[in-house]
């Protein structure tokens, strides 16, 4: 069954060929055997899993099963889970369960889904290779030595090699979309505000967005149907509808008007890249779209803008690790001062100390104005271009990433060319908007993303627009050799 | 060399909501350390703030009710610091655009001059835990009880020249807040605390010399003794050639002195910026207007018409109108009673005595207005004289009964009867013949008048103070005439 996509699990578990516990003890028996290849997970919760399970079939059999009831899934472990560890990546949290559910965890719970572990990721979502992790590096099973991407490396990983048919994920620069490119999957960051933020742990607020990470737009669009609404507890969550994300799968897309932004085929895409991507925008042509060439012209500010911005807000966000009241504290604290001094330096690692002193930095007297608001106004500007750029098209397209998945230790000691993986991905967590990453070719028999952007709330027609290419292109259903 | 002394007050006013202002944790008084502390008041991880309605509310209120310019649109910063009861490691605070501009507020004063105080402006934040040093050997304690508390700090422009005038604004400021219900005003629990700009500079000099702050002063009296000893310290200290640090200081009220708690170069980078998690407060004029046709009648008001309704000068219904009890009670005993200035003297007399010596507060004063009315009534109508009466008020006091009761139970009702009076009369003129020769012989009109009102002192002794004096005025006055 694990060849399965959540849609045609979901299929199997209402026609009553499976069951959930069947489908539960299959997973854990899988990354039982082969997580050892990947270290896509921190976390796996046996026992909790099973008994969701089982409740999962009980509900089934009373009629009360949905969509979700029973699939087998794995939460970035950046998702508040009630009484299950919740380390996000870190040192600093390694003991930590949680004494409440996020309110995506407790959506997807109260759906029926089954959590069988918590994904591995880069320390508090920092990084672009999952290399950053307390945990350890995760491996891309397109090629031992190559990085799964990050932020949501272990999420990747995991459906990537067929652990799990879905996870959750976080995006606040990439962190969905590039891992979802270098492993070859459909990988999807809504509308800022589509999901609540309840109980995720914070990286930079006004950025961070959860989506998922999964085999193609359709089991997307299912997870999103879930996951997706207003929370009273986010105060920045929107309070607008959900609409049913399958009921538009399959809309025509004879007219859908798209633009390829010219400075995102610039020198940072090598030529293989961008044969690759234009090569998929032809597909939607021959789907009845029409495709031009646009402009955003303020695109060569978004990585720099972004890391003023994104470590301002994380400086602030990671303060509250403070050794005092939960998390890692150091040994014999001398007095206040010392514990805060030992139990961060013990607690994070390089690079959350990197983009804490940045953040510091970039807020303190005499620079913020030349640093955090100047990034603001350049914030502004990106948002202006996409507005200006969705009176003319529909929907945005362009690469994920500069290149496939790269060999593990290549930019560790480079942050700023690690940093210039999200070149692509940033502007739209700056401006707000959805995006996502499906295959879309291949490069040295590596899976190359095709990114697409939409309107703010227009994640609807960004699923139409992918699903309808993934029953056209098999890029989808390549298979990782090292995934079995 | 004349000194001029300027002050401005930063007054922090805890509002009276139900639940704090980002959590829907209690905000009441007093329960077991932690108890009364939610998982976002913890600033557990993944925790977001969610903006109390009636805070802002609360502040609005104020706003109107000092004249001051209502912000449409304001936003909440992060004042970033670490300290082991701000378990975030930011205090959510307004910085760049309070909800409340300028205002103004005028004070009397004891000279019976009245003056203006500018308000610079008000905005909202969360209080901070408690550290607990005592009972913990080598450690402390913190409290989050109070963590998230709802504050509105109110901020003077450097307008007041005296302590006077500084401990005038700061009732003033009391008795808006408490008119207004959005505090209990409470200095004692730490309801209302003020922070104290104290300054000196040669009289007729413009520019201001150097301040000091002194910090957490927790009572009307405290805030006139504490200012009053730092404009000495800083007289003293430039007349000695020295000069006065920018500093914060704190005062030791047993020892009446102020004390340096940190100077200008250890002062914090607090790196203010907006908290991504809350939206900017956007309010419009109905909401405004809503809340400014529900505002109370406020003590300026009240002072004015309790001169117009009740005859009473300023200067008597000032200290009326001090509180909004006192002002209440004050009106339930002139109506109870018909005659508004016999209330006035008896609240402001023997009434404030009474509470200044047991330190009871109107609300707790053991007198009701209904008895105090009765009281003024039976002196009207004859019942007990105006000396007695203050006796009959001390055992209302003391809790002996309605003031029918007392004047009965102690025999003090007033000899109205004329044959009664007239033995008594004749009973002094018998045993005081020598006053009665002196009286008779005396030949200055005013020497004369005070030797009779002596003969009205004997009997009135004669009589235990209950003989109505009105009669034995006209009785003595008959018998000496006719013994002429």
């Amino acid at each position: 069954m694990h060849t399965s996509t959540l849609s045609e699990l979901a299929r199997a578990l209402e026609a009553g060929e499976t069951t959930s516990e069947a489908l539960t003890r299959e997973t854990l028996e899988r990354i039982r055997a082969h997580d050892g290849r990947y270290n896509s997970f921190i976390t796996v919760a046996e026992e909790r899993a099973l008994e969701q399970a089982r409740a999962a079939d009980q509900a089934r059999t009373e009629g009360r099963a949905g969509p979700l009831t029973g699939i087998p899934f794995a939460h970035k472990d950046i998702f508040c889970t009630e009484d299950l560890l919740t380390t996000c990546g870190s040192r600093m949290l390694e003991n930590f369960a949680p004494p409440y559910n996020s309110t995506v965890a407790q959506k997807l719970d109260d759906a029926g889904a089954v959590c069988v572990g918590k994904a591995n990721m880069d320390e508090f979502a920092m990084g672009s290779s999952n290399e950053t992790s307390y945990f350890g590096p995760v491996t891309n099973p397109w090629g031992d030595g190559l990085v799964p991407g990050g932020s949501s490396g272990g999420s990747a990983a995991a459906v990537a090699a067929r652990l799990v048919p879905a996870a959750t994920a976080t995006d606040t620069g990439g962190s969905i979309r590039q891992p979802a490119a270098l492993c070859g999957l459909t990988g999807l960051k809504p509308t800022y505000g589509r999901i609540s933020r309840y109980g995720i742990i914070a990286f930079a607020s006004s950025l961070d967005q959860a989506g998922t990470l999964t085999r193609d737009a359709r089991d997307a669009a299912l997870m999103l149907n879930t996951m997706a609404g207003f929370d009273p507890k986010d105060s920045t969550s929107l309070d607008r509808e959900v609409p049913d994300y399958c009921a538009s799968l399959d809309n025509d897309l004879s007219g859908l008007r798209i633009g390829l932004p010219k400075e995102y085929f610039s020198d940072e895409l090598s030529p293989e890249m961008a044969e690759q991507v234009r090569n998929a925008v032809r597909e939607y042509e021959n789907l009845g779209a029409t495709v031009k060439e646009i402009s955003l012209p303020h695109s060569h500010l978004a990585v720099a803008a972004y890391y003023v911005i994104a470590p301002a807000e994380a400086s602030a966000n990671l303060s509250r690790f403070d050794g005092v009241r939960y998390g890692h504290r150091c040994e014999n604290p001398q007095d206040l001062n010392d514990l805060y001094l030992r139990s961060r330096s013990e607690g994070f690692g390089e690079e959350v100390k990197r983009r804490i002193l940045v953040g510091t930095y970039a807020l303190s007297a005499g620079f913020f104005d030349a640093y955090y608001l100047k990034a603001q106004k350049v914030r502004r500007l990106i948002q202006q271009d996409f507005t200006d750029a969705f009176n003319e098209v529909d929907l945005i397209m362009g690469p994920t990433s500069p290149s496939p998945a790269f060999a593990q230790g290549d930019k560790t000691d480079d942050p700023i060319n690690m940093y210039l993986e999200d070149v692509f991905t940033i502007a739209s967590n700056l401006a707000g908007l959805p995006a996502m990453s499906i295959p879309g070719g291949m490069v040295n028999n590596l899976p190359v993303g095709l990114q697409i952007i939409g309107n703010y709330f227009d994640e609807a027609r960004m699923l139409n627009a992918a699903h309808r290419f993934q029953q056209v292109t098999d890029w989808h259903q390549q298979v990782a050799p090292n995934g079995v | 060399m004349q000194w001029e002394t300027v002050i401005g007050l930063e007054v922090h006013v805890q509002l009276a909501t139900q639940s704090k202002i980002f959590s829907g944790a209690s905000t009441a008084f007093g329960a077991e350390p932690n108890a009364q502390a939610s998982a976002v008041d913890l600033a557990m991880p993944g925790m977001l703030p969610v903006l109390n309605e009636g805070a802002v509310r609360m502040a609005v209120q104020f706003g109107l009710a000092v004249n001051a310019n209502i912000a449409h649109r304001s936003v909440f910063d992060r004042k970033n610091y670490f300290y082991a009861d701000l378990p975030k490691g930011y205090q959510i605070s307004q910085m760049y655009h309070p909800i409340v501009g300028k205002g103004e507020v005028s004070v009397n004063l004891s000279d019976g001059s009245e003056r203006t105080i500018g308000i610079e402006h008000a905005h909202l934040e969360e209080d901070a835990g408690k550290s607990l040093h005592e009972d913990f050997q080598g450690q402390s304690g913190i409290d989050l009880n109070r963590a998230g508390t709802p504050l509105l700090e109110i901020v003077s422009e450097p307008d007041m020249r005296s302590a006077e005038e500084a401990a005038a604004y700061l009732r003033k400021i009391h008795a808006i807040v408490t008119y207004l219900g959005i505090s209990d005003g409470d200095m004692s629990q730490g309801s209302m605390r003020c922070d104290c700009n104290v300054s000196v500079r040669p009289k007729g000099q413009t520019e201001f010399g150097t301040r000091s702050e002194i910090k957490n002063v927790n009572s009307f009296r405290f805030v006139e003794k504490a200012i009053n000893t730092e404009v000495e310290r800083q007289i003293e200290l430039i007349e000695d050639g020295g000069e006065v640090q920018q500093e914060t200081r704190l005062y030791d009220a047993d020892r009446d002195e102020t004390r340096s708690m940190r100077t200008k170069e250890f002062a914090n980078d607090y790196r203010y910026f907006p908290d991504p998690d809350l939206l900017p407060v956007e309010i419009d004029d109905t909401y405004i207007n809503a809340i400014r046709d529900g505002l109370p009648e406020l003590p300026d008001a009240k002072q004015a018409r309790f001169v117009t309704e009740y005859g009473l000068n300023a200067d008597e219904a000032a200290p009326l109108v001090q509180s909004q009890a006192l002002a209440d009670y004050f009106e339930q005993v002139a109506r109870g009673s018909g005659d508004a200035r016999q209330a006035a003297n008896w609240i402001m007399g023997e009434l404030a005595r009474l509470m200044n010596q047991n330190e009871v507060e109107i609300q707790d004063c053991p007198v009701n207005a209904g008895d105090l009315a009765t009281l003024i009534l039976r002196v009207q109508d004859g019942t007990i004289s105006g000396k007695l009466a203050k006796q009959v008020f001390e055992a209302l006091w003391n809790g002996e009964g309605s003031p029918d009761d007392i004047i009965e139970q102690q025999g003090l009702k007033q000899v109205s009867d004329s044959g009664e009076i007239e033995a008594l009369v004749d009973q002094v003129l018998a045993d005081n013949q020598a006053m009665v020769d002196d009286y008779l012989s005396e030949e200055v009109a005013k020497k004369q008048k005070k030797k009779f009102n002596a003969l009205v002192g004997q009997v009135m002794k004669a009589s235990q103070g209950k003989a109505n004096p009105a009669q034995v005025n006209d009785i003595l006055q008959q018998k000496l005439t006719s013994s002429d």
